[in-house]
């Protein structure tokens, strides 16, 4: 037990050789822009109406293929998986994001 | 669905408890949303505190009703996690009763 076992899922990077010792983003607690704002304000307003959770959001940004993981901006993947979750609660069509 | 945040009267393990963290990968058999590192699972540690008792996030992310369940912090001894670190360096975790069995 003393190995790390295979990283599980994309954010569980705990012991991950690949991510030690590599600069800290100084931008990471930036405010958001306006991108950001609007994707913030959209994921309350879907929350207020009960039709998404912060685990369900947790979930499909954990669940992004690792190049999309790693390469999208913090409010790219909320949008990410907000989406996945409205899609599959059928509350737009796939037609609706084209 | 949740007790209060600060409710802890049904926790099963106390202060100073050691603990050993289920080593389960339950992820390989289906998608899941686990809160438990995969680093600390078959792990033992320590409770330092219960946190208090909320709705199980593994439930609340595939919209089911959840479960209260009771969080605690686990104190570990890091060197062993990840083969680094100096005698004495701990790691601190977030980890849900569920996840918890007597050591």
């Amino acid at each position: 037990m003393d190995t790390p076992q295979p990283t599980p899922a994309q954010h569980d990077l705990g012991g991950n050789p690949r991510f030690r010792c590599t600069p800290v983003e100084p931008d990471a607690d930036a405010p958001p822009d306006a991108f950001g704002k609007r994707v913030d304000a959209l994921r309350t307003v879907l929350r207020d109406k009960g039709l998404l959770t912060t685990d369900e959001q947790r979930l499909n940004i954990e669940s992004l293929p690792e190049d999309e993981y790693f390469d999208l901006t913090y409010y790219e993947k909320w949008l990410r998986a907000i989406a996945a979750v409205m899609l599959a609660k059928g509350v737009v069509t796939w037609e609706d994001l084209q | 669905m949740s007790a209060g945040v600060g409710e802890v009267s049904a926790a099963r393990f106390e202060v100073g408890q050691n603990v050993r963290v289920k080593d389960a990968r339950p992820e390989r058999v289906a998608r899941l949303h686990l809160r438990t590192p995969h680093y600390v699972r078959g792990r033992m540690g320590t409770i330092q505190r219960a946190l208090g008792t909320f709705p199980n996030p593994e439930d609340i992310a595939f919209n089911r009703p959840a479960q209260p369940r009771v969080l605690y912090h686990v104190l570990f001894d890091q060197p062993p996690v990840w083969n680094e670190g100096q005698a004495g360096d701990t790691l601190l975790i977030e980890l849900f009763e569920h996840w918890l069995e007597e050591a």
